[in-house]
């Protein structure tokens, strides 16, 4: 690693952020509802990065992330409730001998969630990696519905349709924060060495990637586990956060959100991603308003409740029709270009 | 299992099979010409059906004129997306498109819940519907008859139209090959808009039928019969009328069959589609009837 001074920066930049983060939580300087936020924007952001390193970078386009984020709810749930709160929530079905013991630290679940829905990715990979864009679209959705039935179904070990309620709320402010940067520094290092180069190859021109020698399907299969399993951490984060998880949340809505932030930061741009999280959480936490009741003084605008949906795929429709390239196109957010734009305004 | 039981289910099938055929048939005619996976196709079945619903329970029409309005306005609104969404973005990279088609159905879905109210609505058979016929032991609803033979008959529309008509000979020029037929002096934005009115109209047709047949109507009602529906075209051949009607006739066969024979797995019913078109993308991912799509370079 060349240790120069925009490296510097960076990790000075991440450990402020940190830093910052622990003295607001600790202090509770924000409210709960704040907090809420950027903690979710955090976990969005590890989607976003994931579903665009599978598509943005790589050029698959997955409609499956649903289903990976519900693996990784799953498996992160399951390793942090306690055995007894487990034999008490299930109730359609008692639940089944390993995953009735199970108690893991939190750290370790998260991983776990990202573990399982990296092992489910290298199955459905090695068949579904052959078809073309929208074809791989349509089966990966299909993978993501078939994960949802069964977690229905099996109740055993998933409760069934009733989900689980109570997961211990481990994700703090600072877990998120870390996550989303690990995800970051690991997805940066391989994307702007020679692995990122090769897969923004294969999204360009697959033929000539053949061409050149480089093993097309395989590069796909590790691009799109590697997506997985990041989507299962943050399936996992989202479960202890929101503290609820059943099957009906994880249905291709979720997936859309996320390709939402994707799109709308830009496909191909980490630091797009990141933008594109955070501002379209923010936007959708804002547009809450617009579904309560209004009061302008001489008339009043009744709630209409379901509102926020339309303005939300309206303005999706309108990125992709306007401006496809998002936010911040292909193009990221460095020191270098922060400088270029201050010599600009300056 | 009785031999009289197994008619039932057969009919069931035929029913089931017969109403994904309808929509399967508007995803394979866009995507032979677009090749773009109309994600709101079945979003236009939800609003044909809706239409017939606000049609004869509030505004009292009978249930001809009801049904003849609501396929109309869907096929206005069919068109009207192709315009607004499709369109502009015809010769963008198709995920494009298909981004664009997951939004505009997202965005009637949430239009749905705020027009229609979220709450699923109870729908009224018309009375001539409801009488059953006795064949033997079998009994079969007036429905169950009556929805492969309204299909028969649209498909035979359709069949003559495609084949036999100038129009139609104008959109099989245009999914072979846009720019000659350009060249050739045909209307391709109108030809396009018209294979658009045609699908959303028979997608309307389905909805309405499926509206009959599981009496209720809800905003989120297409998603999974479009879906399901995109599979039966896969199956049967994407690009080819008659792949559809097979493929969604197929589809219905193998959902109803296989929970007729082994119940233990009905809950698993939504999934046999999706696994079914996992193997046919494996197997012979150009279909029963598709021809080998050449991959441009």
């Amino acid at each position: 690693m060349r240790f120069n001074l925009t490296t510097l920066g960076n990790i000075l930049l991440i450990l402020l952020v940190g830093g910052g983060l622990w003295l607001v939580e600790r202090h509770e300087l924000i409210g709960d509802y704040q907090i809420y936020i950027v903690k979710l924007i955090f976990i969005n952001a590890i989607l976003a990065l994931s579903l665009n390193l599978i598509y943005g970078f790589t050029g698959l386009f997955s409609l499956g992330h649903a289903g990976f984020m519900a693996i990784g709810a799953y498996v992160g749930a399951l390793c942090t409730l306690l055995p007894e709160q487990k034999e008490m929530m299930w109730i359609l079905d008692p639940i089944i001998w390993p995953f009735s013991v199970l108690h893991t630290p939190f750290w370790v679940a998260v991983l776990a969630g990202g573990v399982v829905a990296m092992l489910f990715a290298v199955v459905i990979a090695v068949p579904v990696l052959r078809l073309g864009d929208d074809y791989l679209g349509i089966a990966t959705l299909g993978f993501a519905e078939i994960i949802r039935v069964f977690i229905v179904n099996m109740s055993s070990v998933t409760n069934g349709s009733l989900g689980i309620k109570g997961i211990p709320a481990e994700a703090t402010l600072l877990t998120c924060y870390v996550w989303m940067i690990i995800t970051l520094i690991v997805l940066a290092r391989l994307l702007f060495g020679n692995f990122g180069n090769v897969l923004r190859c294969i999204r360009d021109n697959e033929i000539a990637a053949n061409v050149m020698g480089i093993n097309v399907f395989n590069y796909k299969v590790l691009s799109f586990c590697l997506g997985a399993f990041f989507a299962g951490v943050g399936g996992a984060l989202l479960g202890s956060h929101l503290s609820t998880i059943d099957p009906k949340m994880f249905n291709f809505l979720l997936t859309f959100n996320v390709l939402m932030f994707v799109v709308a930061g830009g496909l191909g741009s980490l630091t797009g991603s990141l933008l594109g999280a955070g501002i379209i959480t923010i936007l959708l936490e804002w547009l809450r308003a617009i579904e309560e009741p209004m009061d302008f003084g001489l008339f009043e605008i009744p709630g209409i409740p379901g509102m926020r949906m339309v303005v939300f795929s309206l303005i999706l429709l309108l990125i992709i029709l306007f401006r496809r390239e998002g936010i911040m196109g292909t193009r990221e957010l460095t020191w270098k270009s922060l400088r270029r734009l201050g010599r600009k305004k300056a | 299992m009785t031999l009289e039981m197994f008619f039932q289910h057969c009919f069931n099938a035929l029913t089931l099979g017969s109403l994904y055929a309808l929509i399967a048939i508007g995803y394979t005619m866009v995507y032979g010409i677009l090749r773009l996976i109309n994600f709101a196709h079945g979003d236009i079945l939800m609003v044909g059906a809706y239409f017939v619903f606000f049609g004869t329970f509030a505004y009292g029409w009978p249930w001809g004129l009801a049904a003849i309005l609501a396929i109309v306005g869907a096929s206005v609104i069919g068109v009207a997306i192709e315009r607004v969404a499709y369109r502009p973005l015809r010769d963008a990279p198709r995920i494009s498109a298909l981004i664009s088609a997951i939004a505009v159905s997202f965005f009637i879905e949430s239009l749905a819940v705020v027009v229609f109210s979220g709450q699923p609505r109870p729908v009224l058979q018309p009375e001539w519907l409801i009488s059953e016929w006795q064949l033997g032991q079998v009994r079969i609803p007036t429905l169950t008859a009556f929805v492969p033979a309204m299909t028969a008959i649209l498909v035979a529309v359709l069949l003559f139209v495609v084949y036999k008509t100038k129009p139609g000979l104008a959109m099989r020029a245009i999914s072979k090959d846009i720019e000659t037929t350009r060249l050739m002096g045909v209307r391709v934005d109108n030809i396009i808009a018209f294979t658009f009115c045609i699908g959303s109209a028979l997608a309307a047709a389905s909805g309405i039928m499926w509206a009959l047949r599981y009496p209720q109507v809800h905003p989120y009602m297409g998603i999974m019969p479009g879906l399901k529906a995109f599979i039966a075209a896969v199956f049967g051949g994407i690009g080819s009328i008659q792949g559809a009607v097979i493929g969604g006739l197929a589809l219905g066969f193998v959902e109803i069959m296989t929970v007729a024979f082994l119940p233990e797995l009905s809950g698993y019913r939504d999934a046999f589609a999706f696994i079914l078109l996992v193997l046919v993308l494996v197997i012979k991912p150009t279909g029963l009837l598709g021809e080998r799509m050449e991959e441009k370079i």
